[in-house]
């Protein structure tokens, strides 16, 4: 039996190099333990010497690429599972294209709840300046990802947000970008940010930018869950647009077509003479 | 009047803009800023980083430079007849807010357009000034998209495109009549001329030179456009017929379809209707399977004698239930063009069943299992131990998809 330690930070690699040692020597997967950032307590916390790795066995592109997502997963059983599959792929190379595949089709399944989780963290961390002096600007957000997503995902923000400093902190882990370093540490409570008046404009955006006659919520809240809003900011305004919306539309509706302003004759005047003169 | 202030222009001035449907950051050029010298990436695909409450994407800071206009189109908001309170951005404004909007992760870039003032050209100069300062002063990576004046000169637009990633250009409504009757200052072929322009300039752009270069950088996101649905008496078959056109000659990358909203302070030449938010989704299905499903016009707008979609189903399954003798379809022998037509079936399902049929022959739980969607499909397909009997034919079928007859009420 092989008790395998996963760190919660770097956990992809770990995790890959365990597999190709323990795929190399043949071990099944019933004789192997995964055990996440000692999540099993004292009784395993010892891993046991996984062995040399003396053959390498090819696997499928594809499913490296599907593996370095699904590790990320929340799911306990992620490593066993991946681990399984990679047993089966040895004899059946083709497998990675059955669509219908009931272990393939949970993995992939498992691989889409981390790409959606990655992607939503690429769209709702939400910066507030730390109104720090120094040569670049400094800034930090507060996020609580699904899955473990933060690692996967900070090089997305080091590539967007290269000329300043920032961090992402999460209960999971947390990011940080320091004069273009990125590093990253255990997770932590939720830190008191400082106050940041640019999200009041981003809220004046938001309700001007929304239009009462199409009011859909479904739609929103399909792409955008409630368990975000508490770290929108400008989450704290959609209560109130959705009450207020059908009262705006009528509103539009009883004005009467006012008569046009005065200006608006000169102007078309003007024009008429300007476009007759060229 | 009294001075507005940064926050009171920024609700007038995306209040304005909101009628604008685009609001996609995608499809342009990789770029990033990890030498540090710059702020900003674009990596392929958009991202939406809130939604509001009408479902639409926020994307971009979309914005109007100013709400004044010297025109006097009838849907506008912003025409010179309307009463609507006026406020303008100065371009350090616009600046500012793109960048910090930017740098707090709010938005992917800006979406600017304007009312125009004084002139199409000074309104065309004022928005390059501010792409200009975001590029080179603020070395902003991030996305630009422009509303550009067709009646600027032609070079000002051409300068615009070496800043911006997409250009866009509303031809405004479906036909030439109504443009004229609706938005008495622009000129349908002016529009046209303008969008000509902008495709040839991107295919010079794309070619390679003697020297083996490419040239500059120009609208790496393509141009678009949108269409006002429901402010005018065009059917859907000739709004499409345009769509077609248009996609054809101009290589658009896309053309929006914004039903048309109740403004406040309508003019009374425009009926206060309630957008008719079913007809614009039909009309972004037909368009899609025009463009990605191998349908024709004529074949999406045969179903119904006056040249509309119909509303109460998608317009795949209506081409279906029209068309029943060429169904079920074998999802085990079935073509590819022929799986694209089964109701219910996307592009990706489609390759999915296509990879799998290698490995098994497919069975009903088997397509379930790789996320195709049966609801609509099991009427019209057979699979290894599936076959619809005699639900494809049967005379009760639409019905079940149609959504039931409203409920009277006594009163
Ligand atoms: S030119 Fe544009 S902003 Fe001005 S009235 Fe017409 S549509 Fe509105």
């Amino acid at each position: 039996m092989y008790t395998v330690p996963l760190p919660r930070i770097g956990t992809d690699i770990a995790w890959r190099d365990a597999a190709k040692r323990l795929i190399g020597a043949g071990v099944s997967p019933d004789k192997v333990l995964w055990d996440f950032d000692n999540e099993m307590g004292e009784l395993f916390a010892t891993g046991t010497t996984l062995p040399p790795l003396t053959r390498r066995i090819k696997a499928p592109q594809s499913f490296v690429e599907m593996a370095n997502w699904v590790v990320w997963h929340k799911d306990p059983q992620r490593f066993a599972r991946l681990y399984a599959l990679l047993w089966r792929l040895r004899h059946q190379p083709g497998l990675m294209q059955d669509r219908a595949d009931a272990e393939l089709a949970k993995l992939r399944q498992m691989e889409k709840g981390v790409h959606r989780c990655k992607h939503k963290m690429k769209a709702f961390v939400r910066f507030r300046d730390l109104r720090q002096k120094g040569e670049r600007r400094s800034f930090a957000a507060w996020f609580e990802p699904t899955h473990h997503t933060v690692e996967p995902t900070a090089p997305f923000f080091a590539r967007r947000f290269a000329d300043m400093d920032w961090m992402i902190a999460t209960p999971d882990v947390t990011a940080q970008f320091v004069d273009g370093n990125l590093s990253f540490h255990p997770g932590q409570p939720k830190p008191d940010l400082p106050e940041d008046a640019a999200e009041a404009l981003w809220g004046t955006y938001f309700c001007n930018i929304f239009n009462p006659a199409r009011l859909k919520v479904s739609a929103m809240t399909s792409e955008m869950p409630k368990k975000y809003w508490k770290n929108l900011p400008e989450a704290q305004h959609i209560q109130g647009l959705i009450a207020g919306a059908e009262a705006k539309v009528q509103q539009m509706r009883d004005k009467a077509p006012t008569l046009p302003p005065e200006r608006a004759a000169k102007i078309k005047r003007q024009l008429r003479g300007d476009q007759a003169e060229d | 009047m009294a001075r507005l202030d940064l926050s009171q222009k920024l609700a007038i001035l995306s209040d304005a803009a909101r009628y604008d449907a685009s609001c996609a950051s995608s499809g342009t050029t990789r770029r990033d800023s990890r030498d540090g010298k710059g702020l900003g990436s674009t990596e392929g695909s958009g991202i939406c980083h809130a939604y509001a409450p009408d479902g639409r994407c926020i994307s971009l800071l979309k914005i109007l430079m100013t709400n004044f206009c010297i025109y006097d189109c009838a849907y506008c908001i912003n025409r010179v007849s309307s009463n609507v309170q006026r406020a303008r951005f100065s371009p350090d404004e616009v600046v500012q807010l793109t960048i910090e909007f930017y740098r707090r992760n709010y938005i992917e870039g800006l979406f600017l357009s304007s009312g125009i003032i004084q002139s199409p050209d000074k309104t065309m100069e004022d928005m390059l000034r501010i792409a200009k300062r975001l590029r080179e002063v603020e070395n902003f990576r991030g996305y630009i998209h422009l509303k550009t004046i067709p009646d600027a000169a032609p070079e000002l637009i051409e300068q615009a495109g070496l800043y911006a990633d997409r250009l866009s250009i509303n031809v405004e409504l479906p036909t030439d009549n109504s443009v004229k009757a609706y938005a008495p200052e622009k000129n349908p072929a002016t529009i046209r001329k303008a969008m000509g322009d902008v495709k040839s300039r991107k295919d010079v752009a794309g070619e390679r030179s003697y020297t083996g270069k490419r040239g500059k950088r120009f609208v790496p996101a393509g141009q678009s456009t949108q269409m006002i649905i429901g402010a005018d008496g065009s059917t859907d078959a000739t709004i499409l017929g345009q769509s077609t056109q248009l996609y054809g000659e101009y290589k658009l990358k896309r053309v929006y379809y914004s039903a048309f909203s109740p403004i406040p302070d309508a003019t009374a030449k425009l009926p206060l209707i309630r957008p008719p938010l079913v007809r614009e989704h039909r009309l972004y299905q037909a368009d899609w399977l025009l463009r990605f499903y191998g349908f024709g016009v004529d074949e999406i707008t045969a179903s119904r004698p006056d040249g509309n979609l119909d509303l109460e189903v998608d317009p795949k399954l209506a081409w279906a239930l029209q068309n029943r003798a060429q169904f079920p379809v074998d999802v085990n022998r079935a073509s590819k063009e022929m799986l694209l037509r089964i109701p219910g079936f996307g592009t990706r399902t489609v390759g999915r069943i296509l990879s799998t049929r290698r490995h098994r022959r497919l069975r009903y739980d088997d397509l379930l299992r790789m996320g195709a969607s049966l609801k609509k499909a099991r009427a019209f397909i057979v699979a290894v131990d599936w076959s619809p009997g005699g639900l494809t034919d049967s005379a009760g079928l639409r019905a079940r998809f149609a959504p039931p007859p409203e409920q009277l009420s006594l009163f």
